[in-house]
């Protein structure tokens, strides 16, 4: 194992208030994921896995405990530093693929480029060849209206990987795909996490889990498995 | 923020805006009217100024008009002309008592009928001295004007307005020279004048200017039996540095003890200068600019709140959108300033839509009203700065909701 490790949860909580009631979405989660790894988080709905994630995508701060990602920590960050990091570090991958309607697949794909401090010189150089990365070179100019679900969420994909990020983000990214284009989408995946990519995918399908080489299973806010599966060959 | 993401944030907003063209055209037409009737009435109005200006400005604006003035016989009011007319004695008191006169000439009007040729025409005589040209400067197209020797010899002398020469002579003739027929008394034409127009409704150009001592003897001077050296109204021009109203006073104190007006009674002369008129004028204009400007506040006003609305609805409607922005790195900031940018650019395009349209307008009116019209660059640069502080103002408040969003509830709005 690296010295320095990507993500580091110690004893997470996060609580929210629900009108009169107080949910405990997160109770103590602890745990550490490396650079190159690639994780699954699973649960059923309520057991905090989206809390969990929210956090460690820096889209949210946790009540109590301490989240290092990349060396800071995030709950003395700023929402400008936040988004910062958000830009820098992570790349966000969805499950609707949220991207921006009757707009190009270039222009998607270079949206991060617009709010990076550390831009490179040529915006469309860069999308390109993010788009080029995920096999959608011919559609530099398609709008999504114009593209299949599986390619609108390589064009999704395109975009969380053109900042260069540390760390891809995902979820359930095949939650709107047929089982062949989720396949596609998670040997993508694999491909990007032979290269060095640490993944992490967030999802309550078994076989999506079962691309990643370690699994944390999540239940009432609590982490309650964290097994190293080794990638089942696809 | 370097030119080429502005200019991608620019385009970006523009995409936005194109998603919507109908909204966009509809939300912008507050702001299409209100540029538009801003510029039309300010090129009305200012069109309506310069064209009286020049009117005034050619009837002189430091020049004190003396007419024989209303008078009572017997607590008859007789009006303008009712009291005895105006002297050659007169008008040498004027000249050499009051002090700052640079130039003064009698008018001696009367109708008469003018023959060229086979050609008549039916005009107006106007006998002056020679320094009448001095206080009302008025360019010859050809010849000359008329010394002072040839007025106190009675010269059968004339100089034509445009109108006159248009009526008797064929164009391109030269009418220096030539004799014309004045009531059947021969003159000899010296001079033409240039166009001035339009004058209170009248055409300043339909007429014959002669020697005042010919006009009197011979055309115009019969029914003065009791003045034999009438000369008609005076006009003086007082001279630059001397004040306007302190010269009247002046003057009016000097005609009265002239025409012997014995203290506490009334003028029996009426004195008129038009700088007091183009005063009047003036505050009239400005109501009128006041009236306009608060129009045009008031629709852009109204403009304003359109975009406010619509931009608010497009807050909403692209939470989702501005959830994807926050998780892939924007700012607050960027938010706000994604936001602001379209409203001012949807402000801009209505400010330069409403701008064309006002111009198109404007040229329509000039050419079928025939007013004079006037679109100054100090007008156009108005309403887009205006249009643009419009975008800002309304634009800040829906800008400011999008960037406080937070980024995981807006990524889940459905």
């Amino acid at each position: 194992m690296a010295a320095e490790p990507l993500i580091a949860a110690r004893h997470l909580v996060k609580t929210y208030q629900l009108g009169e009631q107080q949910v405990q979405a997160l109770r103590d989660v602890s745990f550490e994921i490396q650079p190159g790894e690639f994780v699954a988080i699973m649960g059923p709905s309520g057991s905090g896995k989206s809390t969990l994630m929210n956090i460690i995508g820096a889209l949210d701060t946790p009540s109590a405990g301490a989240m290092q990602i990349d060396g800071a920590d995030v709950a003395e960050m700023n929402s400008d530093q936040l988004a910062d990091l958000r830009n820098r570090t992570i790349g966000f991958v969805f499950q609707q693929f949220n991207l921006l309607r009757r707009t190009t697949a270039l222009d998607n794909v270079k949206l991060p480029l617009l709010y990076s401090r550390h831009r490179p010189a040529d915006l469309n150089l860069a999308a390109r060849a993010s788009l080029e990365q995920v096999n959608l070179g011919d559609r530099l100019h398609h709008q999504p209206s114009q593209l299949s679900g599986g390619q609108q969420q390589r064009v999704a994909i395109a975009r969380a990987l053109v900042n260069s990020p540390r760390l891809i983000l995902a979820d359930e990214p095949t939650g709107a795909l047929d089982t062949q284009t989720s396949a596609e989408i998670m040997a993508l995946f694999t491909r990007l996490n032979a290269a060095g990519l640490t993944i992490i995918v967030v999802t309550h399908e078994a076989e999506v889990a079962a691309y990643a080489r370690r699994l944390l299973r999540m239940r009432d806010g609590r982490l309650v498995a964290d097994e190293t599966t080794g990638a089942t060959s696809h | 923020m370097n030119l080429q993401t502005s200019a991608e944030f620019v385009r970006l907003a523009l995409t936005a805006l194109r998603l919507n063209k109908l909204r966009s055209v509809l939300t912008a037409l507050g702001i299409i009217i209100g540029v538009a009737s801003v510029i039309v009435m300010e090129a009305i109005g200012s069109g309506a100024a310069i064209a009286m200006q020049q009117q005034i400005a050619s009837l002189g604006t430091n020049v004190l008009n003396v007419m024989t003035g209303s008078m009572r016989i017997g607590g008859r009011q007789l009006g303008v002309g009712g009291a005895a007319p105006l002297s050659e004695k007169d008008m040498r008191v004027i000249r050499d008592r009051v002090p700052g006169i640079a130039a003064i000439s009698g008018q001696l009007n009367g109708s008469v009928t003018a023959i060229y040729g086979a050609a008549n025409w039916s005009t107006q005589v106007n006998g002056v001295h020679a320094e009448y040209f001095e206080v009302r400067p008025w360019p010859l197209l050809t010849g000359r004007y008329f010394t002072a020797a040839e007025v106190a010899s009675g010269a059968r002398l004339a100089i034509i307005g445009s109108s006159v020469r248009r009526e008797l002579f064929a164009e391109g003739a030269d009418p220096d020279g030539e004799l014309l027929r004045v009531n059947n008394i021969p003159f000899e034409i010296i001079g033409a004048l240039s166009t001035r127009g339009q004058s209170g409704g009248n055409d300043a150009d339909d007429v014959i200017i002669v020697p005042l001592t010919t006009a009197r003897s011979r055309l115009v001077g019969r029914g003065f039996a009791t003045v034999p050296d009438t000369v008609g109204n005076i006009a003086a021009r007082v001279a630059d540095g001397y004040d306007l109203s302190e010269t009247q006073a002046i003057l009016t104190a000097v005609l009265r003890k002239q025409r012997r007006v014995n203290p506490g009674e009334e003028d029996n002369f009426t004195i008129r200068n038009f700088a007091a008129l183009l005063q009047t004028r003036n505050d009239q204009q400005k109501t009128l600019s006041y009236l306009l400007a608060t129009t045009a506040a008031m629709s852009l006003l109204v403009g304003g709140i359109g975009i406010m609305n619509i931009m608010l609805v497009s807050v909403t409607e692209r939470t989702r959108e501005i959830g994807l922005r926050m998780a892939v790195g924007a700012r607050g900031v960027d938010v706000l300033a994604q936001f602001l940018t379209e409203a001012v650019l949807l402000c801009l395009a209505g400010g330069l839509i409403g701008l064309l349209l006002g111009v198109a307008i404007t040229v329509a009116i000039s050419y079928l009203a025939g007013w004079t019209v006037s679109i100054g660059a100090g007008t156009v640069a108005l309403a887009i700065l205006a249009s643009a502080a419009v975008g800002i103002i309304f634009g800040f408040v829906p800008a400011r909701r999008a960037a406080r969003l937070n980024p995981i509830d807006a990524l889940r709005y459905e």
